[in-house]
């Protein structure tokens, strides 16, 4: 059924469609018009049975999801920012389990300086800690995806994040396809759990692994993730079958074939990257794009296929790694073949527009072979210089954030 | 038949008394009905008290829930005792996720079993002094706050014992650990600090608050039947002393609980929504050198120079426990 609605919404539905039994909420911009959606629903007894749980912070919202996962209920949350922070030690343990758990992160940046708007510094933080991490394009991915995270995780017994941008996503009203409680249901069975509490046949879960078998018990998290990707594709086919729409799979390829340039992204920022490379291919400069969708596990086949034709591979990502420089992108040069030939660009950091023309800028710059293996699109340099200076003219140079936009002034006239 | 009250003055405990008790206060131990949750073959240090309180807490809770009990555990020694992979001394379905979440799980857990209409099952949550009264003070509170169907049990020895005896919230004044050394002009933790948390379980106005030692074991089992016939967030505190942590021989356990309780150093007592409804007096009040002496987490208030102005000190805060808590027996 069409719907005009927020990402949000679209999302809260989509979640209820697959009959989450616990939902623990905790409030943090921009999550939270997800769980005020189901909260509502669970509320007016449309979503039952569930049991919506308002907790005293995230890490008791991923430690009840974990309670509630080992006990056998379907359990779901959404956090972001400094929340995901906040309840990092439960995300670790709750993939450590293998509770399999879906939490949308709607990202956003972290602190200090504090920010709410959108980047993928939450996301990009907990890469590691093995949970499966599907990026959204649309709103429309974002409630498909929420789908089949469901089901990839109880088929693996591992816990899916979501991620979808903040904002950008969360809060715009577009036009979304939302399935029906039969699609859902034929797509999404029940959840039958490879372990459960259970007084009829108690075990103990969560004990301690010593040496002699805990390289043996990572790995085979790494083995599960594995099987994710070879799972992925063929449900994003099955998916398409029954809803009649791509959403999700390990990468989304666009205009790849013959292309000397590929960008590479996650996220929102894939719709400007195409109409930017759209553009430039009608004055003849052969770019193509490459969406990754999940980026946990790191689908390697799939990116070094899309990748193999292309001369230069520009990886534009929303995070970095501090001191190292792009995050996707030392993953991408892992597994591209022209590891030389791999230039990063941040961008968007906290919220920043990322412009058709300074996308085309910067592209054409790597294409001329002229720009430099690591930029920071649109930098104020000379705002940066001026607080290096302050730096080096008085020992107390004060929050470097606040005399920093002394100097820019009022920053919303220069947006464009 | 009628039974007549039996009080051992001879050692002011049940301990002989148990078959001359009637039936429904006979401890489950002594029964065939003893499912031995905690089974033997754990690794707790000998004389531990924790592996006393928890045996005797979770049987009792299991024979009041006909074996339908689901256990939570935050990080510690009872986590770390009782069950190093593949070896588990837990007989009853049990998870152990972080040291600071463990009333979170067990909401979790209460959540599903709602949801799935299991409401036969019960949750326990259990965990020591520090993964209560410090790190997982938030989410116990919010669990109490919520009125979730869970019943927390904290086993407090007054310290980080499974790390090497540090200090915690719950470690009382003057008592020597590894972060509050014996040493300088105020050895030991500083006075005015610390948590009083059945009282502050108590603020949360939640069913049932109690405080218990593994000297009154019977007491102990009593108080968990109470709890389980409550619904909603119930908080049971248990005494249990550390002969690693306390440095008391190790035969001295239910003693030092004992010494604790009368004393007034540790007062047991009940609660329902936030109102004191029972207390264990004290037939005969303890000095308190008589708890600090056989410990040596004290040794430094008795030597190389008696410190009988700190002694004082933790006299007056027993001296308060029994007149807010009226622990005296009337003469």
């Amino acid at each position: 059924m069409l719907k005009q609605i927020e990402g949000s919404k679209a999302v809260a539905e989509a979640v209820a469609l697959c009959r989450p039994e616990v939902i623990c909420a905790y409030p943090i911009s921009p999550q939270t018009h997800i769980v005020e959606g189901l909260g509502e629903m669970v509320k007016s007894g449309e979503l039952a049975p569930c049991e919506f749980i308002n907790v005293e912070s995230e890490f008791a919202a991923m430690s009840v999801a974990i309670g509630a996962s080992a006990a056998g209920a379907r359990a779901y949350t959404a956090t972001a920012s400094q929340g995901l922070l906040f309840m990092a030690e439960a995300v670790f343990n709750a993939a450590g389990m293998g509770l399999p758990i879906v939490m949308t992160v709607a990202n956003r940046a972290i602190g200090a300086p504090i920010n709410i708007w959108n980047d993928h510094t939450d996301s990009m933080s907990q890469r590691d800690c093995g949970w499966i991490q599907l990026f959204a394009e649309t709103n429309q991915e974002a409630l498909d995806l929420h789908i089949q995270a469901f089901r990839l995780a109880e088929e693996l017994s591992l816990p899916v994040m979501v991620c979808m941008d903040g904002f950008i996503l969360t809060h715009a009203y577009e036009r979304v396809d939302m399935p029906t409680q039969a699609q859902v249901d034929a797509f999404l069975p029940p959840f039958q759990p490879r372990q459960v509490l259970d007084p009829q046949e108690p075990v103990s879960m969560g004990a301690m692994v010593g040496p002699e078998a805990f390289t043996e018990v990572r790995y085979l998290a790494h083995v599960k993730q594995m099987q994710a990707l070879d799972l992925i594709p063929g449900w994003a086919a099955e998916f398409r079958q029954a809803f009649g729409r791509d959403s999700g799979g390990l990468v989304h390829a666009y205009r790849t074939e013959d292309a000397d340039t590929v960008v590479v992204a996650l996220g929102s920022v894939l719709g400007t990257i195409k109409d930017t490379v759209d553009a430039l291919r009608d004055k003849g400069h052969k770019f193509g794009v490459l969406g990754i969708t999940c980026f946990r596990p790191w689908p390697t086949v799939a990116i070094r296929e899309a990748l193999a034709g292309a001369k230069r591979v520009i990886v534009l990502e929303k995070a970095f790694g501090v001191g190292l420089g792009g995050i996707v992108s030392s993953n991408v040069r892992t597994t591209s073949n022209a590891a030389d030939s791999v230039f990063t660009v941040i961008a968007g950091l906290g919220g920043r527009p990322i412009t058709r023309d300074s996308l085309a800028r910067v592209f054409l710059e790597v294409e001329a072979g002229t720009a430099p293996a690591l930029t920071f699109l649109d930098l104020n340099r000379a705002a940066v210089d001026r607080a290096l200076a302050r730096e080096r003219e008085s020992r107390r140079s004060g929050p470097i954030a606040e005399a920093l936009l002394k100097d820019i002034g009022l920053v919303t006239a220069q947006l464009r | 038949m009628s039974f007549q009250p039996v009080k051992f003055y001879q050692t002011g405990t049940f301990t002989v008394g148990n078959r001359l008790l009637p039936d429904n206060e006979r401890s489950v131990q002594s029964t065939v009905r003893r499912t031995n949750s905690l089974n033997s073959g754990h690794r707790a240090c000998q004389g531990c008290g924790e592996a006393l309180g928890a045996r005797y807490a979770i049987d009792a809770a299991m024979e009041v829930t006909n074996g339908q009990l689901i256990a939570a555990n935050a990080t510690g020694c009872l986590e770390v005792f009782s069950t190093p992979y593949p070896e588990t001394s837990w007989q009853i379905p049990w998870v152990h996720s972080l040291f600071g979440n463990t009333a979170a799980v067990a909401t979790g857990i209460a959540a599903a079993l709602r949801v799935k209409g299991r409401s036969e099952t019960r949750v326990v949550a259990q965990g020591g002094d520090g993964g209560t009264t410090d790190i997982g003070f938030g989410c116990l509170s919010g669990m109490f706050e919520r009125n979730d169907d869970v019943l927390y049990i904290c086993y407090d020895n007054g310290g980080y014992m499974n790390t090497g005896v540090q200090r915690s919230s719950a470690t009382p004044p003057a008592a020597r650990t590894a972060t509050t050394a014996a040493v300088g002009p105020t050895p030991g933790n500083p006075f005015g600090q610390g948590k009083d948390l059945p009282a502050i379980a108590m603020a949360h106005n939640i069913p049932y608050v109690a405080t218990a030692t593994v000297s009154e074991l019977r007491d102990l089992e009593a108080k968990v039947r109470r709890a389980m016939e409550f619904r909603g967030a119930r908080y049971l505190h248990i005494l249990v002393p550390c002969p690693l942590g306390w440095g008391h021989d190790s035969s001295l356990t239910i003693r030092m609980a004992r010494l604790a309780h009368e004393s007034g150093i540790f007062p047991v007592f009940e609660a329902e929504n936030g109102e004191v409804t029972g207390v264990s007096k004290i037939r005969r009040q303890v000095p308190v050198e008589e708890y600090l002496k056989p410990q040596k987490r004290y040794a430094h208030l008795f030597a190389p120079r008696p410190r009988e102005d700190v002694i004082r000190r933790i006299q007056e805060a027993a001296d308060r426990n029994i007149r807010r808590y009226r622990l005296l027996e009337e003469a």
